[in-house]
């Protein structure tokens, strides 16, 4: 179990992480989303000591990550940053890590064995591709066989095998009831890995639920409704406590006088009762479902590090967002 | 290269959970023994320092054997027969050391450059147990080293310095010089380490250990007055360098074994300040 505790940390007059407390838990994985540069790196660097922050304390089964003897045998990390020296060879660098902690020579040909890295094992790290690193990196984070995982970004750089590598072990290892924390800036590779989700934005905690609470949040549904009865209508729903987040003509194809409204805070369902209660036409009644990216980028709205200027409504046309879109 | 299915369950670890701290500090101490050997370029380091200082050492009294008989080497031959051990320890071991400068700020600052020190501080958290597990091997590991490459260039130098003059080790205070150098090149590695500790980039550590190593001395025994010759005698390289060799022209303020324990008080302070510092910054 890792327990964060009122954390906040500030690197000169720059603030990282502020008043930040959370809890992951043994069994499943834990999913540490937000922007880049939201603080995730820094948290994880906090719970492993490398990083001391202003306030605050950070615990691993109760403890100070400090206080722990042979700490790889507890705690096990990946960090985003490379930290293999490019003219040691993988097999010497995960010796050296087992010297320390009193395991025997034989765990590092084990590991190697795990990670797929045993033909490759004399050879020098730098030679690494960034997936051969990333293996190294994981290999290093099991070697003491810790109960409790980091890992910052494993999938970061990636090919598609690699991360469904990752992703299944991470899953193998939560099943053993071991506690994994892993972070990730991207929505939808945590949706399908993790099963609770932390999320942060600019140092502060946007997020502590399930995935699947995480999402329905976020997904700030609305209703796309054509009728050519638009001023009725939308008297209706706003009457009845609904709002219309946008309205105009509709397009091309369909025009004869109707309007394409945009509705948000009421369901479908209930437009439509609305609708026949008094015979208001209705083209068409859709409800629009958010994609996992914009519930993200919903939650963590006006947290970015480098902000990008939103204009319109919920799900404004953004240039970040309008790139998301472009790019599914 | 891809496993499929993870196999952790397959390997539980079958170690003892616990351990004595002597093993503990054992086991740290293998550990960087381990780091110094797997990389190439410590490995080079050291056996370029015992190339460079035995073979400087055997270049530099052949030529002064062989040179021909003018009045500059008169002077010279003088200066050699007053102090004849100094003159054979200081003909490698003034370029030679240079390399364990090198290798003493190498060893930490390249840490810090790959990011192994994220992995080094992650298995051994309290931070200065790993500085002294360090320290212990590189020392050590120094000691024997440097005791062949001082002992090796006296009876390179004494060799072929025989047809000059006559030195033994059974001589007055030969024996303290040979030994001596020795412990100069030690402290000077721990010194150089202690400099990489608290720069922390390998450029930076480098140029300050030089320039206190070789720059420096050369500003100072240009200041005039009693001060100046106190400031000259005190930097860590004169005081230290004392224990094996006299520079002739120096104002004799410390004997042999005092300038060593000042060049051993440089070390101490900037060591414990660079654990200091180890222990507060961010990593």
């Amino acid at each position: 179990m890792i327990e964060v505790r009122e954390v906040t940390k500030r690197f000169g007059t720059k603030t990282a992480v502020e008043d930040l407390s959370f809890t992951v838990e043994p069994g499943k994985v834990t999913g540490f989303l937000g922007p880049n540069g939201a603080g995730k790196s820094t948290t994880m660097r906090i719970i492993l000591g490398l990083d001391r922050p202003q306030s605050g304390s950070a615990t691993i089964n109760g403890m100070p990550y400090s206080d722990l003897r042979d700490p790889l045998r507890t705690v096990g990390a990946l960090l985003e940053a490379k930290s293999t020296h490019t003219g040691r060879s993988a097999r010497n660098h995960l010796l050296f890590l087992a010297q320390t902690q009193g395991l025997p020579a034989s765990r590092v040909g084990e590991m190697l064995e795990l990670v797929g890295l045993a033909e490759v094992a004399g050879k020098r790290a730098g030679g690494f591709s960034l997936g051969m690193s990333q293996r190294l990196g994981i290999a290093a984070a099991l070697l003491g066989d810790p109960q409790v995982l980091l890992l910052d970004e494993p999938v970061n750089g990636l090919d598609p095998e690699g991360v469904l590598w990752i992703r299944n072990l991470m899953k193998h290892l939560a099943g053993q009831g071991r506690t994994i924390l892993v972070s990730s800036h991207l929505m939808n590779e945590m949706a399908v890995t993790a099963d609770h989700l932390i999320v942060i934005g600019k140092g502060r905690l946007i997020a502590d639920s399930s995935t699947a609470d995480v999402i329905e949040r976020g997904t700030e549904k609305s209703v796309r409704v054509l009728t050519p009865d638009a001023d009725k209508l939308t008297e209706l729903i706003t009457s009845d406590g609904g709002k219309i987040a946008s309205a105009g003509p509709a397009p091309a194809a369909d025009s004869d006088g109707a309007q394409l409204l945009t509705v948000t805070g009421m369901k479908a369902r209930r437009i439509g009762e609305l609708a026949a209660s008094s015979s208001v036409v209705l083209y068409e009644l859709t409800p629009q479902l958010a994609s996992l990216e914009e519930a993200f980028m919903e939650l963590t709205s006006g947290s970015l590090e480098f902000s990008v200027h939103r204009e319109g409504p919920v799900h404004g046309s953004g240039p970040l967002l309008a790139q998301k879109e472009a790019a599914n | 290269m891809t496993t499929a299915t993870p196999a952790t369950d397959a390997t539980p670890l079958r170690v003892v959970r616990a351990r004595a701290s002597v093993s503990r500090f054992a086991g740290l101490a293998r550990a960087e023994w381990t780091k110094i050997r797997s990389v190439r370029s410590t490995v080079w380091t050291l056996l370029l320092f015992v190339v460079i200082t035995v073979g400087l050492t055997a270049l530099l009294t052949t030529l002064v054997v062989h040179s021909p008989n003018d009045p500059r080497a008169a002077e010279r031959d003088a200066r050699i027969l007053a102090d004849p051990v100094g003159f054979i320890l200081g003909a490698g071991i003034g370029l030679g050391q240079l390399t364990i400068c090198v290798l003493g700020v190498l060893l930490i600052t390249t840490e810090y450059s790959t990011g192994v020190i994220r992995a080094s501080l992650l298995a051994v958290p309290k931070r200065l147990p790993m500085l002294m597990a360090k320290l212990t091997v590189f020392a050590g590991l120094m000691l024997v080293l440097a005791a062949i490459v001082s002992f090796g260039s006296f009876f390179v130098g004494s060799v072929l310095l025989h047809s000059m003059t006559a030195v033994s080790l059974s001589d007055h205070n030969v024996t303290r010089a040979v030994i001596g150098a020795g412990l100069y090149l030690t402290v000077l590695g721990v010194f150089s380490l202690a400099i990489g500790l608290l720069i922390r980039h390998t450029a930076g550590g480098i140029a300050t250990v030089i320039g206190v190593v070789l720059v420096l001395p050369i500003l100072t025994s240009l200041l005039p007055g009693r001060w100046g010759a106190h400031i000259d005698a005190y930097l860590p390289e004169q005081a230290g360098s004392k224990i094996f060799g006299d520079r002739p022209e120096a104002a004799q303020l410390l004997s042999a074994w005092e300038g060593f324990g000042v060049f051993c008080l440089w070390t101490l302070v900037l060591l414990v300040l660079g654990a200091w510092l180890l222990q507060r910054r961010d990593a």
